[in-house]
């Protein structure tokens, strides 16, 4: 069984956390939900790999969640809002994140935003137009 | 009566909870920010409503993904501040208004709108931010708040239309409520911004203008953009403005603007604020 292809899915450098998705990365957020509290960020950063097991999520979640793949993370079912918990217990910011996934050094992505942010009709309206 | 005077469009980026929080407002990347919202703190203080209704949406923080409520309407007598992942902000505790909450909600669900009854729920920086950009930092909230929590989260948000049509079953179950109360509501979140992927960082001042000048003069139209725009255009997180078409739709065919503040950027968020009266 399966649908055609989501309009959104010709969005470039984006993924749309939709129901598929969710239904993926439930075990994965929740694991980020759980970093909420401050005992489990403790006893994550103690042994990432032991408390990963608590949940029953894939090895390749588990994967991207040690190696802070941050893109992996999201095409793996993972959404933002929840990804970002694991980057507030490595004790960074969301704009730390975002810049990991641009691939670009914070301070870049901080005057990217400054300078008015990144605009759309730069190539990022369309995977299909951009091959054009 | 109770009635809904005016509505009140602005973002909610946690990133500006975390500046009045931790006294940096005066730090230069901010001054722009605060000086746009200081004529807002002045109207509301004029303004002095009994009530706000405030349609926010919870970032993974009240709901996980258990259940997802795609219009929540709070119920309690108070609602806590939510542990982000850094302790919960600095605010006073959420005085609810439960009396007026259940007859919302009687109200919204026989006029065909299935509402979730939440009954308790921590509130997160969706709600709270945008009371810090309207009140300041007072010991207690001068307002008592019904929590109208709706997903954006998780694809699809219910589209601009639900949202407007929303609106105006608020405005009835609001105006039905027998005692003189004078109403706000709150829409948040927006404007364009996108914090994930590769993409992360889109800004569309283009799309924000036309949809702050439509919210006065034709907000049928923004009713109908469908959610693909939003999230091709202005950001997969521009979704949260579907939220400002449930206070447009709250406050009647004709309205008068009396603030707008827009301003790029806050952290990765395009800001956008409106103050609409009705008229």
């Amino acid at each position: 069984m399966s649908q055609k292809p989501e309009e959104y899915e010709d969005i470039p450098g984006t993924w749309v956390f939709d129901a598929q998705r969710a239904r993926q990365g439930y075990h994965l957020n929740a694991f980020f939900y759980s970093l909420m509290k401050a005992e489990n960020r403790a006893e994550f950063l103690a042994d990432e790999r032991k408390y990963l097991q608590k949940f029953p999520m894939t090895e390749a979640q588990r994967e991207a969640v040690l190696k802070r793949a941050w893109n992996k993370l999201l095409e793996l079912g993972g959404v933002s809002y929840a990804i970002v918990k694991l980057a507030f217990t490595d004790k960074k910011s969301y704009q730390y994140m975002a810049s990991q996934m641009v691939g670009i050094t914070e301070k870049e992505y901080v005057q990217m935003m400054q300078a008015g942010g990144r605009s759309v009709d730069d190539g990022w309206r369309s995977k299909s137009e951009r091959q054009k | 009566m109770a009635k809904i005077i005016a509505g009140i469009g602005t973002s909610h980026t946690p990133a500006i909870g975390a500046a009045v929080d931790n006294g940096r407002t005066a730090e230069p990347y901010w001054v722009p920010l605060f000086k746009g919202y200081e004529p807002s703190k002045k109207w509301m203080a004029e303004t002095a409503p009994d009530v706000a209704i405030v349609v926010y949406n919870d970032h993974v923080n009240a709901f996980d993904f258990k259940i997802i409520p795609t219009f929540g309407l709070g119920c309690a007598a108070e609602f806590p501040i939510a542990d982000e992942g850094w302790g919960p902000r600095p605010v006073p505790v959420v005085q609810g208004y439960p009396e007026l909450a259940a007859h919302m909600v009687q109200s919204l669900v026989l006029d065909e709108f299935d509402m979730t009854i939440v009954n308790e729920m921590q509130l997160d920086h969706g709600l709270t931010v945008p009371l810090t950009l309207l009140y300041g930092q007072p010991k207690a909230w001068p307002v008592r708040v019904i929590p109208l929590s709706v997903n954006v989260v998780q694809y699809p948000a219910p589209t601009g239309h639900r949202c407007y049509a929303l609106g105006k079953a608020i405005k009835k179950a609001v105006e039905s409520w027998d005692e003189d109360l004078n109403v706000v509501i709150f829409g948040t979140g927006g404007m364009s911004h996108q914090i994930q992927g590769p993409r992360a960082g889109l800004i569309n001042k283009k799309f924000d203008t036309a949809f702050l000048d439509g919210l006065a003069r034709d907000p049928e139209r923004l009713a109908s953009i469908p959610p693909l725009e939003y999230l091709r255009d202005a950001g997969a997180e521009a979704i949260e403005l579907v939220m400002w078409l449930i206070m447009r739709g709250a406050l009647g065919p004709r309205v008068r603007e009396v603030h707008r503040f827009y301003h790029v950027p806050a952290s990765s968020t395009a800001v956008g604020h409106i103050i609409l009266e009705a008229a």
